[in-house]
């Protein structure tokens, strides 16, 4: 079989994205639950907080800055984004959910909500 | 007839204890604690002057200090942890605090007055521009009649 180089026109190389889990802190008083997460470089443009049932995702990105003319000779923090998932108990009111980001550090609280109290159904005769 | 016995015989494990040895003086004095220095640097090196990024979140200007030495950069500062935690129950605790300094050697002097530094969303990014007096100088070479 004649070996056929075959090259690909405009293939774009695309470097893996370095995505990381973000230092995570999670504490509760009587009334609400507070995650806080460490993802410097991230301010509320790049920030995407999502809740779905009782997922709550939080997805951010960092722009490199890029320096011509240097070399770079530590690279200690080099994360394209941060992501990470929680699951919230039941016991949540998910539509008071506060989220603010100062200096790198999205804080967000949750409130707590009382368990469904059992109620009384009427029965109506047909 | 007595078996000349060899002086120095040859140790199979002599070059692995040789490379263990250097590796040893190289890494000697990083701490072995296994957790990550904070902050995390990133630093570049060019020509005119070295950059360096920190990444500190949570962190504020006024409780950072950044001071250059010879050709040393030292960046320290404090961690403060949360001023009231009673009645609360921590479920992770994943962020650190505390007093932290990092040290970063560089490759030529600086010209300490023109340092420049500039915090944003938790990072740090000092400028510091090389020494007036550091930089290479052409020598000129007086050619002597023979």
């Amino acid at each position: 079989m004649t070996g056929e180089k075959t090259t690909v026109e405009n293939s774009a190389t695309v470097a893996p994205e370095k995505v990381f889990c973000p230092h995570t802190d999670i504490y509760e008083d009587g009334e609400n639950f507070y995650i806080e997460l460490e993802m410097p470089g991230v301010d509320e443009q790049s920030l995407y907080v999502t809740i779905e049932k009782n997922l709550l995702a939080v997805c951010g990105t960092v722009k490199a800055e890029e320096f011509p003319g240097h070399r770079q000779v530590l690279g200690e923090h080099e994360a394209d984004g941060y992501r990470r998932t929680f699951t919230l108990p039941d016991e949540t009111d998910r539509e008071h959910i506060q989220a603010t980001i100062k200096n790198g550090v999205l804080y967000m609280l949750v409130p707590k909500a009382a368990p469904a109290t059992a109620r009384r159904i009427e029965v109506t005769t047909g | 007839m007595l078996l000349q016995v060899q002086e120095r015989a040859w140790n199979p494990w002599h070059e692995l204890e040789r490379m263990e040895a250097e590796i040893g003086r190289i890494f000697g004095d990083m701490g072995m604690s296994g957790a990550p220095a904070f902050p995390a640097l990133n630093a570049w090196t060019g020509e005119e002057d070295v950059v360096v990024t920190a990444g500190m979140p949570g962190m504020e200007p006024k409780d950072i200090e950044i001071s250059v030495v010879d050709k040393t950069l030292t960046i320290k500062g404090e961690r403060g942890g949360a001023s009231e935690t009673d009645g609360r129950t921590y479920h992770r605790r994943e962020r650190s605090l505390g007093r932290f300094v990092r040290k970063l050697d560089l490759p030529y002097r600086i010209e300490a007055s023109s340092v420049s530094a500039r915090f944003a969303n938790g990072v740090l990014k000092v400028t510091l521009p090389r020494a007036e007096d550091d930089r290479p100088r052409k020598i000129a070479i007086e050619a002597t009649a023979n």
